[in-house]
């Protein structure tokens, strides 16, 4: 667990750039499909060829909508895209289209657990913008090339306020994030592919004063760990030129996670000069109340909503309930399970919680790649519920599921694993018990009563683990108590 | 009567007198015995084979009014396959790879492009002489007894240099604060600016945004609606283009102008009209009382307000749209270079001419942080200002009449030197462009040194058909129109 | 108003145009008389006007989400100064 020098108080705010879930570009018809040829996916307006004009996919306004009413910010009904000029290879205008004074979403916030309970993050805004294309450093003659398929993909720009205090806090801010947007279906998340990627403004105070320290801008930190780790490695940086007396300079530096440390991006020093003002070819975005209500509409049950519910309606802990609803597919797996079982929710969650994630784990599976259906875990749980299983047997049952053996009831057949619960049978073995072991049996009548345990296990055993324990447990009990 | 115009040649190659392919051919003649540098490129070949296509479908019954009619297109319009340069030397080899809306919309009506006119480097001068392809010489510069040649007029000097020596019978020209209707006035041609997003911006080279709008040069008001029925109508590919109804732009010829109420604004009248112009408009709006109008004085008292806020927000827009020409993906690049700076400034420094740089310096700096305020947003304030003057003259009258430019044209070098004069050309005809709404400039007459003057025409949004008709009339009743420059008479050399 | 050299030459870097001093002497002066022409503008009270940004205060047009686009790059990079491998090549750059 990293420790910094508690006298230093960190401030981090994060700046999310999603890439939002459309067929098209937000201003070409051109697919926006990852890992195509190169340049294959740049038409002509996302090469800015002279004379073309950008023209605004009404879905990425729909997902942008989503976003703001699922955070419960401020929808700006009457918003504005703004041209923010540059010089950059893999910006094909010169200028990148983006909103600056008018962003279609507002103030809003998003609740995160930390060890000290729950803490809301403010979300400054979020605006639409275009991103940009690729340069590739491949050697090409000593010179760098340049793939426009991805210039024009739509992002929703969203940054926080400088709301958090420590890097597990921002790291819990960008899971709670990477959730929701997943959860309402605007962005698949993808951090390998870009469609999800963060850059983290850090700075740090000595405690109790006011004024903000001097920040950084970490960039290149496209994963939670990384994340982490390059904002630890900021929050040290940073502490120590102060504590040696020295400044820290305003800049964007570059996280190398191979050596672990953040680096200046000199070519990035330049001051900028934006030049930001309203696109002309852009007539301002006018959205209606009618179709914020129709937005609204199709708005899923929000992360925060179901693990509310899941606490009240289904009765989980706390924790369960957290685990549960981090991921929407979690979520919904999860509740699929527990609708087709008759065995408890509690068994549920704890089978997901225990047994799948740790075979998920080991294999590195998404749960919507587990080899195990919600109605599968059901079918096994409902064999618990009406005792053909024990807890062992079902265990075994999991793993002849895992390996795709077949349904549950073949397996349980294929392996003999049918509990014996008929109280003759199970009789038959407990007489048997109490006749070979007769020294366990004296210290149990000595006042022993832990080695009725042993005898549980013997049934057990000669039942070949069938043999429903508890059963095997009261039989025991009634016949050397009597 | 000495020109030619589109409506005769419709007739003709109607009735089969002539084909569109010797009609495309004898143009193509005349464009290759002219001197006046009118043209920046011809591709022979696409518009032979445009007019054979047009005898075929007029062979096999097919007709519309322009089918083989070929005219001249501003080279600020892409069009697939044939060297789009915009008057500049960064796009000198650049082949354009599709087709401009408007150009598509009037091939769809048959016309054969003839080939792409010189214009002022990315539109911007009022002379063209900041084309990188030469200045263009004015077809009435011999016409006076000075033997200096006269500018056409800008941006689009090309193609009224080309309409007005007949090597086209009509063109297409961009206006963006008077670039089709002060070369139209100096050179003796109609020339509409139509409303604000009636034309498709859509595959014309940008050079500001919010003002830029193409229109038809041509030597009648009549032939005017012909060819702008032609060109405009909605486009899904432009935001700014007007989703309303496909009008017949003619359907108006022929209204009488009986109570028509035409202000005049004070303003338009003031000091530095040249004192011909001054007398043709006066002569002009007798004219058109005559026709049955009513006159009256009006203000639009912001109009002084119409440059400066003009020379802010075309700049900066340009500055912003001319970003793209860096040498990455198609046009001119420096030879040498040692870095990406490097190769971005060189490339732009050497493929914009002065008139260029000296706009993006202008706009660069009206953006930069500090002065966005002052005077971007500032200029967008004084154009609600001048666009609320319009409002309020329009209800009063119907149309706003007054001289299109101070004076006619002048000699080629004899205002490079000085940007403010070169400006001062375009007052009448900016604050249009900034409010958005068509107007015209039509032929009014010569100046005691036998130089065309232009009659401006302002009306309401949208009131195009009505724009042609106050045109049309006025050229029922004059013939200043069908007044073509010696030089033509003498076979087309200047 | 007057600018300074220095200033000229920051604007021109902005825009990526290189301007020699002769130049910017002259860039100088010219820029100077443009800006006294807008100076014009601040003379003028605006505080409760909107800023009109299209001639018609029009709205967006949004289009419907789908693909429209084919491939076009060998037409596109036929007119590309540097391309290789279907990239536009460009000097290195270095972040």
């Amino acid at each position: 667990m990293f420790t910094w020098d508690k006298n230093w108080e960190v401030v981090i705010g994060l700046e999310v750039h999603t890439q939002l879930q459309t067929q098209s570009k937000i201003f070409s018809g051109s697919s926006t499909a990852y890992g195509a040829e190169p340049n294959t996916q740049a038409s002509a307006v996302d090469i800015a060829l002279p004379g073309v004009l950008p023209v605004m996919n009404l879905e990425a306004a729909r997902l942008a909508v989503k976003f703001g009413l699922a955070i419960g910010a401020h929808i700006n009904q009457r918003n504005v895209f703004a041209r923010k000029n540059y010089f950059y290879p893999d910006l094909p205008k010169g200028y990148q289209i983006s909103q600056m004074e008018l962003p279609i979403v507002g103030l809003g916030k998003l609740d995160i657990e930390t060890e000290e309970g729950t803490k809301e993050i403010g979300i400054t805004r979020a605006h639409l913008e275009e991103d940009a294309g690729k340069s590739l450093h491949e050697d090409f003659h000593g010179q760098t090339g340049i793939d426009l398929n991805r210039a024009g993909t739509p992002l929703l720009e969203i940054v926080s306020e400088p709301d958090m205090r420590s890097p597990a806090e921002a790291v819990a801010y960008l899971r709670k994030l990477h959730s929701l947007v997943r959860y309402i279906e605007i962005c698949d998340g993808n951090m390998q592919e870009g469609s999800f990627r963060c850059d983290a403004n850090v700075s740090v105070r000595p405690r109790g004063q006011q004024e903000l320290g001097t920040r950084t801008e970490l960039k290149n930190i496209n994963s939670f760990r990384f994340v982490e780790r390059a904002i630890e490695f900021e929050i040290e940086r940073q502490i120590d030129i102060l504590e040696d007396g020295g400044s820290i300079v305003q800049e964007t530096r570059l996280y190398d996670a191979d050596k672990h440390e953040t680096r200046s991006m000199r070519s990035k020093e330049e001051a900028h000069d934006y030049r930001y003002f309203p696109d002309p070819d852009l007539p301002p975005m006018i959205l209606e109340d009618s179709f914020l209500d129709e937005v609204r509409a199709t708005l899923p049950e929000l992360p925060t909503q179901k693990r509310q519910r899941f606490i009240d309606e289904l009765g989980l802990s706390e924790s369960d309930a957290n685990v549960l609803t981090a991921e929407r597919e979690v979520a919904d797996f999860f509740e699929a399970a527990a609708n087709a079982t008759k065995a408890e929710t509690k068994l549920v969650a704890n089978w997901m919680t225990g047994e799948l994630f740790a075979n998920l784990n080991k294999s590195e599976l998404s749960i919507d790649e587990s080899p195990i259906s919600s109605a599968q875990l059901a079918t096994l749980l409902d064999r618990i519920a009406d005792k053909t299983l024990s807890g062992n047997t079902a265990k075994k049952v999991f793993t002849g599921l895992w390996e795709q053996e077949g349904e549950v009831d073949e397996i349980i057949e294929a392996k003999g694993l049918k509990q014996i619960t008929d109280t003759g049978a199970i009789e038959a073995i407990v007489d048997e018990v109490i006749a070979n072991c007769s020294e366990q049996v004296e210290q149990y009548k000595g006042g022993n009563e832990k080695v009725i345990g042993f005898l549980v296990g013997q049934v057990m055993q000669k039942s070949k683990g069938k043999a429903n324990p508890q059963m095997a447990n009261q039989m025991l009990k009634e016949k050397l108590d009597a | 009567m000495t020109i030619t115009t589109l409506a005769q040649l419709s007739a003709d190659l109607d009735s089969g007198k002539i084909s569109s392919v010797e009609l495309t051919q004898h143009y193509i003649d005349r464009v290759d015995n002219s001197n006046h540098n009118a043209f920046i490129s011809i591709n022979k070949e696409q518009a032979l084979a445009q007019a054979k296509a047009a005898d075929d479908k007029r062979a096999s019954g097919e007709a519309s009014s322009l089918l083989g009619v070929p005219v001249a297109q501003k080279d600020i319009f892409c069009i697939k396959g044939t060297q789009t340069t915009c008057g500049s030397k960064i796009l000198e080899n650049f082949t354009a790879p599709y087709t401009a809306t408007v150009v598509e919309n009037m091939h769809q009506h048959g016309v054969v492009s003839l080939g792409k006119t010189n214009m002022d480097e990315f539109a911007m001068g009022s002379s063209n002489e900041t084309s990188y392809f030469g200045n263009v010489i004015n077809p009435w510069s011999s016409s006076t007894s000075d033997t200096t040649a006269l500018v056409p007029g800008g941006s689009s000097g090309g193609s009224a240099a080309a309409v007005a020596a007949q090597l086209a019978p009509a063109a297409t020209g961009t206006d963006t604060g008077g670039s089709i209707r002060q070369p139209a006035a100096f050179c003796n041609l109609t020339g509409i600016k139509p409303s604000y997003g009636r034309c498709s911006r859509y595959g014309m080279i940008a050079f500001a945004s919010s003002l830029d709008q193409a229109g038809p040069m041509t030597h009648t008001a009549e032939d005017a609606a012909l060819l702008l029925n032609t060109m405009a109508g909605f486009d899904a590919k432009d935001s700014t283009s007007l989703d309303v109804p496909a009008e017949d732009f003619s359907a108006q010829l022929g209204d009488s102008l009986e109570g028509l109420k035409i202000g005049l604004p004070k303003e338009y009248f003031g000091d530095g009209l040249d004192a011909d112009i001054a007398e043709l408009v006066e002569n002009a709006i007798k004219e058109y009382e005559k026709l049955g109008a009513t006159v009256k004085e009006i203000s639009l008292p912001n109009s002084e307000l119409a440059l400066p806020s003009y020379y802010v927000i075309a700049p900066a827009e340009a500055s912003s749209n001319l970003s793209r020409f860096d040498g990455v993906r198609y046009g001119m690049r420096t030879e040498q270079y040692s870095d990406l700076v490097d190769m971005y400034t060189k490339t732009r420094t050497e493929g914009f001419g002065d008139e260029v740089k000296r706009r993006i310096m202008i706009g660069a700096y009206a953006l930069s942080s500090g002065y966005y305020d002052a005077y971007y947003a500032q200029a967008q304030k004084l154009r609600r200002l001048i666009s609320n003057d319009f409002t309020a003259a329009f209800k009063e009258c119907d149309v706003i009449l007054g001289p299109t430019t101070p004076s006619p044209a002048f000699a080629a070098g004899s205002r490079t030197d000085d940007p403010v004069s070169m400006y001062l050309n375009d007052i009448y005809t900016i604050p249009v462009n900034l409010a958005g709404l068509p107007a015209a400039s039509i032929p009014a007459g010569f100046t005691k040194a036998g130089l065309p003057a232009g009659l401006h025409l302002i009306t309401p949004y949208l009131q195009e058909a009505k724009l042609l008709n106050i045109a049309h009339q006025y050229q029922q009743a004059t013939d200043w129109h069908t007044q073509a420059p010696q030089s033509v008479s003498n076979g087309g050399q200047a | 108003m007057a600018l300074d050299n220095k200033t000229v030459q920051d604007i021109a870097r902005l825009a990526r145009l290189s301007v020699s001093d002769q130049q910017a002497e002259k860039y100088r002066g010219e820029l100077s008389n443009i800006l006294d022409l807008v100076a014009q503008m601040e003379a003028v009270d605006t505080s409760d006007v909107e800023p009109m940004t299209h001639p018609f205060d029009a709205t967006l047009r949004m289009r419907p989400d789908a693909v429209t686009e084919s491939n076009q790059r060998e037409e596109f990079q036929a007119a590309a100064p540097n391309a290789e491998s279907g990239l536009y090549l460009v000097p290195k750059v270095i972040d």
